[in-house]
């Protein structure tokens, strides 16, 4: 056991129920994270992202979290006041089985970053835009092994899943290839 | 790079299976904003003298300008053809999220002309479209239909426009059905015509904004304001005092008032109800209004609720709210219309109850009226025996049933069912929304001035001052309006003028009327109006807009619907309300009132646009045409009254 530290974490906090379905969240995180700043305004872009299904009365706002190469079996359901969810309604990995959270150009990943920019926001923009606060930021506390592993920042990501794409000898070697031209 | 529009439009043959992406010219955009503006210039080139069912009548939807834009309350897509049941220009629009995914599929309008062999869907993956087989939607359901295209297509973010069985049989009170929302007025049966069910759209391109940070932190602020305005949005869905519509409107075939239907009791049993059946308040896409409700009904699949239909159903059926959530499980499948259909039922339960329609007609009649709803309704959307002649509407139905049954269709106006509202004195202001009108249906007319004065003068001063949307010369009217007094005829043509130029602006750029035009008149504190709009436009496109530049396109957006109608042989003749609409009338001030709005517009005094109005308005080729065809003589003189948003009243 490693020594325990204090860490701030920063989170944001979906109530489902409140959510009317505008999907302003979308089209907030795509035009932040666009470069110039809210140039475009794509929900495809987004890293957060509305699940839904008019007939069940789903709207669930998900936030992408982790990168996976595997799909998982995604069997499990749940019944929530007499509705039937699927797993996939609350899971925020970027996984193959569905085209949530990448990149509609390159199709590489798009994490969840907290809009952390310089300087920072004080509340990640989606939360900014959500008036029925179905979304809310949360800033806490807790106590965590100081050895913790960092979590792999986003270019990271986007490298891990070129390398299962393309192997990574071929990307090494086109980064290379690509470092010779300067 | 254009900005908040794509610049392309989708071009679909139906009858040749051709699909083209055209790109626009930018100067029908300066002309007419985009919406209905640019798709009603796109009507008058190609086909301002379709017959409504003729492959050659063009039926397009558009995605509003400002549609996809961070400006909240934008996602209206416009539809636009001719009318089978008026023979005329057909206005309606749907919310939801249609418009939005089209324009990130990178098309502002789809336009679809031809008639399709069979049953086919249009399936737009961005840049990839196709029209595909859809005999296996046939007979299929609205939401269904989209539910069957999410699964086929694999992808529950497409968003599906359909119409249901009623639009497959071309019944004139159909609608196009999407999500919470749809289009009615005409445009059902012609999708039905062309054997459409559906267009199905899936967009993962970016839409540009010419001043994006500042269009963004302006939005970001206006959003808070409208989600904190009580007085926008549609009100029905959270409002439980629902009085105003219950005692005021008219019951049945538009013919009874309950002036005190309305009690304590009723309004905790309905909100009860209401409460035990509801999921959830539910908006549209970049909007933080909740103006819709999801419920579930016992025994009946879910739905989401929109606007007036939650009172419609059971005013013409003299029946309570229970008897509308279930009847619309019914009918928003089915692709009717919630204003014109249940007029349409009624209509027919008086003519049997007064023995025009007999047994023999009706064989198995019921003798509950909801029981009867869902019997006619049946009949109606399979054009099943009587229900045939009445899926044309109760104008053509009365005509072709007659024996006397024309003097029960007594609130139709150009062919079309009216809201049924009849009341005592006359309002100059509504007559004149009423008559010419070309949008059909008045809540899609009215809306910047209030409907009333507020008695106290002291309260009345506050309101005009706090009354941002208003031009210098509405609030000077409005603080000598008397309770009980009449407008002037110079007001009223004023009024009149104001109200219809929002709605226009609001059909250009996507923008819904209850954030916008229609609801100033209710507390007078509309989200957007005449002095605000234009800063969110030039944000957005880049253009330079002054609030009278853009009454001025308004104008011209008018000025075209006006000169399709006209080519379409629309004269002063039809421009009359229901006769019963006022108890009290006075033809002869309402023929002077007509008169002057005629002359206020620079029209003829038959309602045409004159050649010097088309000529100021950048029209000048609907002039030449109009001279050519013997519809202008080319002397006519008269020009619209030019106005500025700084004009004093006057006298």
């Amino acid at each position: 056991m490693g020594e325990l530290v204090k860490k701030k974490v920063r989170t944001i906090k979906v109530d489902i129920d409140k959510c009317n379905g505008c999907r302003t969240c979308e089209m907030a995180c795509a035009a932040f994270h666009a470069s110039p700043r809210y140039s475009s305004l794509n929900p495809y872009r987004s890293r957060i992202r509305m699940i839904i299904n008019e007939q069940n009365d789903e709207w669930v706002a998900v936030r992408a979290t982790d990168y996976s190469k595997a799909e998982c079996d995604g069997r499990r359901t749940y019944t929530i006041k007499g509705r039937e969810f699927s797993e996939c309604s609350f899971c925020g990995t970027i996984c193959p089985a569905r085209d949530l959270f990448k990149e509609p150009d390159s199709g590489l990943p798009l994490k969840c970053d907290m809009c952390e920019s310089d300087p920072p926001l004080e509340v990640p923009m989606c939360v900014q835009a959500c008036q029925h606060e179905a979304l809310t930021y949360e800033e806490k506390e807790v106590w965590v092994e100081a050895e913790e592993q960092v979590k792999p920042a986003e270019m990271e990501l986007s490298l891990k899943s070129l390398i299962d794409k393309y192997g990574l000898e071929k990307l090494a070697n086109t980064v290379a290839r690509m470092a010779q031209k300067g | 790079m254009r900005y908040a529009e794509t610049g392309y439009i989708l071009e679909v043959d139906l009858s040749k299976g051709n699909i083209e992406r055209v790109e626009t010219d930018p100067r029908l955009t300066e002309l007419h904003l985009g919406g209905q503006g640019t798709a009603d210039r796109i009507l008058y080139d190609r086909c301002c003298e379709a017959d409504p069912f003729s492959p050659d009548n063009l039926l397009i939807f558009s995605a509003g300008l400002l549609i996809g834009t961070p400006v909240p309350g934008t996602n209206r897509t416009v539809v636009n053809t001719f009318s089978p049941q008026t023979g005329l220009h057909a206005h309606s629009m749907f919310g939801g999220y249609f418009g939005p995914e089209l324009k990130h599929a990178g098309y502002d309008k789809i336009v679809i002309r031809g008639k399709a062999p069979s049953l086919v869907y249009l399936w737009i993956n961005n840049d990839k479209v196709e029209i595909r087989d859809a005999a296996h939607l046939k007979g299929k359901g609205a939401q269904e239909t989209a539910r069957l295209i999410k699964e086929e297509l694999r992808d529950p973010r497409v968003q599906v426009a359909a119409i249901g069985l009623a639009g497959e049989n071309k019944v004139f009170v159909s609608s196009i059905e999407h999500s919470n929302s749809s289009a009615s007025r005409g445009v059902g049966p012609v999708m039905g015509d062309k054997m459409l069910k559906a267009i199905a759209v899936r967009g993962t391109k970016d839409i540009y904004v010419a001043r994006p940070e500042e269009l963004w932190n302006l939005c970001l602020k206006h959003s808070k304001d409208i989600y904190n305005n009580p007085k926008v949005g549609d009100w029905m869905a959270v409002e439980w005092d629902d009085s105003f519509h219950h005692n005021n409107f008219a019951w049945g075939n538009a013919r009874v008032r309950i002036k005190d239907y309305w009690s304590p009791e009723l309004q905790d049993r309905w909100m009860n109800y209401t409460l035990s059946i509801r999921d959830r308040l539910q908006g549209c896409y970049n909007c933080p209004k909740h103006c819709h409700l999801v419920v579930k009904p016992p025994g009946k699949p879910r739905y989401i609720l929109k606007c007036y239909g939650k009172d419609t159903w059971h005013q013409a059926a003299f029946k309570e709210i229970d008897f509308t959530f279930d009847i619309l499980a019914t009918t928003q499948e089915y692709g009717l219309d919630n204003y014109s259909t249940p007029q349409l039922i009624a209509f027919t339960i008086e003519l049997y109850d007064n023995g025009i329609l007999t047994d023999k007609d009706l064989p198995g009649f019921p003798s509950d009226t909801g029981e009867r709803f869902y019997y006619l309704i049946e009949k109606i959307v399979r054009r099943e025996g009587i229900g045939d002649v009445l899926a044309d509407g109760v104008y053509a139905a009365a005509r072709a049933i007659g024996n006397g049954a024309e003097v029960y269709d007594h609130n139709t106006m150009k062919k079309f069912e009216q809201l049924p509202l009849k009341l005592g004195m006359i309002n100059y202001h509504y007559f004149l929304m009423y008559a010419t009108g070309e949008k059909m249906n008045i809540t899609q007319i009215e809306g910047s001035y209030p409907q009333d004065a507020i008695r106290d003068l002291e309260k009345r001063k506050e309101f005009v001052d706090n009354w941002l949307a208003a031009p210098r010369r509405f609030k000077e009217y409005y603080l000598r309006w008397e309770p009980r007094q009449e407008a002037t005829i110079d007001e009223s043509c004023n009024i009149v003028d104001w109200n219809e130029a929002m709605h226009y602006v609001d059909d250009a750029i996507g923008l819904c009327a209850f954030v916008s035009s229609f609801r100033g008149q209710f507390g007078g504190k509309s989200a957007y109006h005449i002095f605000n709009i234009p800063t969110y436009i030039n944000l957005a496109t880049g253009m330079d807009l002054t609030p009278d530049d853009l009454w001025q396109i308004s104008r011209r957006n008018r000025n075209l619907v006006r000169a399709i109608n006209v080519r379409r042989g629309m004269r002063r003749v039809d421009e009359a309300p229901p006769a019963d609409h006022w108890k009290k009338r006075n033809p002869e001030k309402e023929q002077e009132t007509l008169s002057a709005y005629y002359r206020f517009k620079g029209w003829t005094q038959d309602g045409i646009p004159t050649k010097p109005t088309l000529d100021k308005l950048d029209l000048g080729f609907i002039a030449e045409d109009f001279i050519k065809m013997g519809i202008l003589t080319g002397e006519e003189t008269e020009c619209y009254r030019e106005t500025s948003v700084n004009d004093p009243a006057g006298e």
